[in-house]
């Protein structure tokens, strides 16, 4: 309030009344596509969740109770699934690791550094089908890119290593089983789900996540790196005693929502790169959804599904805000 | 001395992350030009330049056509964002009411809101609406963002309130205020909300693929994917058409990267 006199609270609570039909009215028309696409669908997909609504028409309409739920957790493909979305999330920290990195490297105070930062943001925003068309011929097991490179590099050392597979094989790092939920030796390499991971990293890694860092590390006071200094702190010193403690709600903030876009995400991944495939192995909780609602039309169990991820982002966002804000007040 | 060395190795390795970034689109350019044979092969240039590759493209598929509904929709979906957001905005920012902050929480909190759940019901809706295959389908449920609220609403906040009891004691009704005062003022802000709207309904893809079963109402993702699937063995034009399609994309990042790169850093500071 830049007014001298204190208005009474008697004249706030007038003001307060009549700009609320004011601000109803600007807020209308947000305030019913909200209605419309978002809480009403939210509720709606809930109600759904409990019938057998199949858009075929097959069979006739019912409720069925939690009977969606208790199938899902019996189908031993929604199991692989879901481990198959916590899988896609090991990226994360190498991605997040790497864009502090390249955070860091621009903040130097060096000549050209805009030419920089748009190269490493180019990834980013340019990402989409038309990218991950070109990564999946980059990962053509026989004329791809990646493997006539590795092929190069072995014969000039005159090694003998076969490429992988890439998007057409099911090993993985941890060597995840593919029927059951357990590790075996046979399963462990470099496969499809490993390739979709290390090219997220190539595109997220310069991308928004690197300009928060980048902002957060110019917002760092110069006093306190200075002190830190002149005390005979070393450059590594300062920065995990100094500025690593500053960068703490970027972080926090950046590692929340990479986690609910992970959990959510791996949908374009499998329609465009693999249809889910080798054997199920890149079908994460979204692209389940998507077809079983959009190509076997079980509204009502593709419903249950959105419902139960839902829940799962809801639950563990809620356990990392309690830990991240333990952490910050520590 | 000591600082050249240091510097030196600085260039070095952000050059050397800079060419990991930009290796793959060389590939894809290089690409691009080569005649069907050559592009199996390790020849990094190709050794006769195939330019009219580009022209087959536009041929084999209605990709002018996918260009133009790419942009037509990108561009409805961005001004009706624009307009709702800039109001709802309006009302958190610049008018007092009860509850208004709590309100705002709630809006917020409709951000964690996974798309997936939201989806289904709203592919049943377009059915119930008669808009399956349709533009108003595609544009229409777009256009109402929690998200460029958010965004504008921060911005409007850091216009000075001096501002409006100015106007209001010249008599301006709250709309003159919104529109004649504050609009003009938030520009830098609905700039950004712009690009982000644009470039992110530009490579939408989950709804046009649910949504669309006409070719000619196709976008350039759902319509690379049929390129993909249909003729996906030519990747000489493939990869023609994969950079047509990003070109736009980077022609707007390098005239305005100045708006985007303060937004996405506006937004997450309040966040």
């Amino acid at each position: 309030m830049t007014t001298l006199s204190t208005p009474s609270s008697k004249s706030i609570r007038s003001r307060e009344q009549r700009e609320l039909g004011i601000a109803i009215a600007f807020l209308l028309p947000n305030l019913l596509g909200f209605l419309l696409f978002t809480s009403g669908p939210v509720l709606f997909s809930l109600v759904v969740s409990f019938s057998n609504w199949n858009l075929q028409q097959t069979v006739p309409f019912r409720w069925v109770g939690i009977e969606n739920y208790v199938t899902m957790l019996h189908n031993s493909e929604f199991w692989l699934y879901a481990i198959n979305t916590f899988y896609f999330l090991l990226g994360m920290p190498i991605s997040v690791f790497g864009s502090l990195l390249l955070a860091i490297l621009l903040n130097q105070r060096l000549r050209g550094i805009v030419l920089f930062r748009t190269l490493f943001y180019l990834p980013s925003f340019t990402s989409g089908v038309a990218l991950m068309i070109l990564w999946k011929s980059l990962y053509n097991p026989d004329f791809g890119l990646i493997n006539a490179a590795i092929r190069h590099i072995s014969d000039l050392f005159h090694l003998v290593i076969t490429p992988p597979e890439w998007l057409l094989s099911t090993k993985n790092v941890l060597g995840l089983d593919v029927e059951h939920v357990a590790t075996t030796r046979a399963q462990w390499g470099l496969g499809a789900r490993d390739a979709i991971i290390f090219m997220g990293i190539w595109m997220g890694i310069g991308g928004n996540n690197m300009l928060l860092y980048l902002a957060a590390l110019t917002n760092v006071p110069p006093e306190l790196t200075e002190a830190a200094e002149i005390d005979g702190a070393n450059s590594l010193q300062t920065f995990r005693y100094i500025v690593w403690p500053q960068l703490a709600p970027t972080t926090f903030f950046i590692l929340v929502m990479s986690f609910i876009g992970g959990l959510q995400g791996g949908f374009e991944q499998a329609r465009v790169m693999t249809n889910g495939g080798p054997a199920g192995t890149t079908t994460t909780l979204s692209y389940h959804i998507y077809t079983k609602a959009f190509e076997e039309f079980q509204i009502g169990y593709a419903s249950a599904v959105s419902w139960a991820l839902f829940a799962l982002i809801f639950v563990l966002t809620l356990i990392n805000w309690r830990f991240g804000n333990r952490e910050a007040t520590y | 001395m000591h600082s050249k060395l240091r510097n030196a190795c600085l260039y070095a390795l952000l050059t050397l992350f800079a060419l990991t970034a930009l290796l793959p689109f060389l590939w894809m350019a290089l690409t691009s030009f080569k005649p069907l044979e050559e592009v199996d092969k390790l020849n990094p240039l190709p050794s006769v330049w195939h330019p009219e590759n580009y022209r087959k493209v536009f041929e084999q598929i209605a990709f002018a056509r996918y260009y133009f509904n790419s942009v037509f929709i990108a561009g409805w979906v961005t001004f009706l964002t624009c307009l709702t957001s800039s109001m709802a905005a309006f009302a958190f920012a610049r008018l007092r009411w009860k509850q208004r902050d709590n309100v705002f929480r709630l809006y917020l909190a409709t951000l964690m809101i996974p798309g997936v759940v939201t989806m289904i019901p709203n592919y049943t809706l377009m059915v119930k609406m008669h808009l399956l295959d349709s533009y108003a389908g595609l544009i229409v449920p777009s256009a109402f963002s929690a998200f460029g609220t958010f965004l504008l609403r921060q911005f409007l906040l850091t216009i000075p309130s001096a501002l409006d009891e100015a106007a209001e004691m010249d008599g301006a009704s709250k709309w003159q205020l919104f529109w004649e005062v504050i609009m003009p003022l938030a520009r830098p802000g609905l700039i950004t909300l712009a690009l982000f709207t644009f470039m992110g309904n530009y490579g939408s893809f989950f709804w046009p693929l649910v949504l669309i079963k006409s070719e000619h109402l196709r976008t350039l993702p759902t319509g690379m994917l049929f390129f993909d699937s249909t003729y996906g063995r030519q990747t000489n034009l493939l990869m023609a058409a994969s950079l047509m399609n990003i070109v736009p994309l980077i022609v707007l990042f390098m005239v305005s990267q100045k708006f985007l790169v303060r937004g996405i850093q506006m937004g997450a500071v309040k966040g």
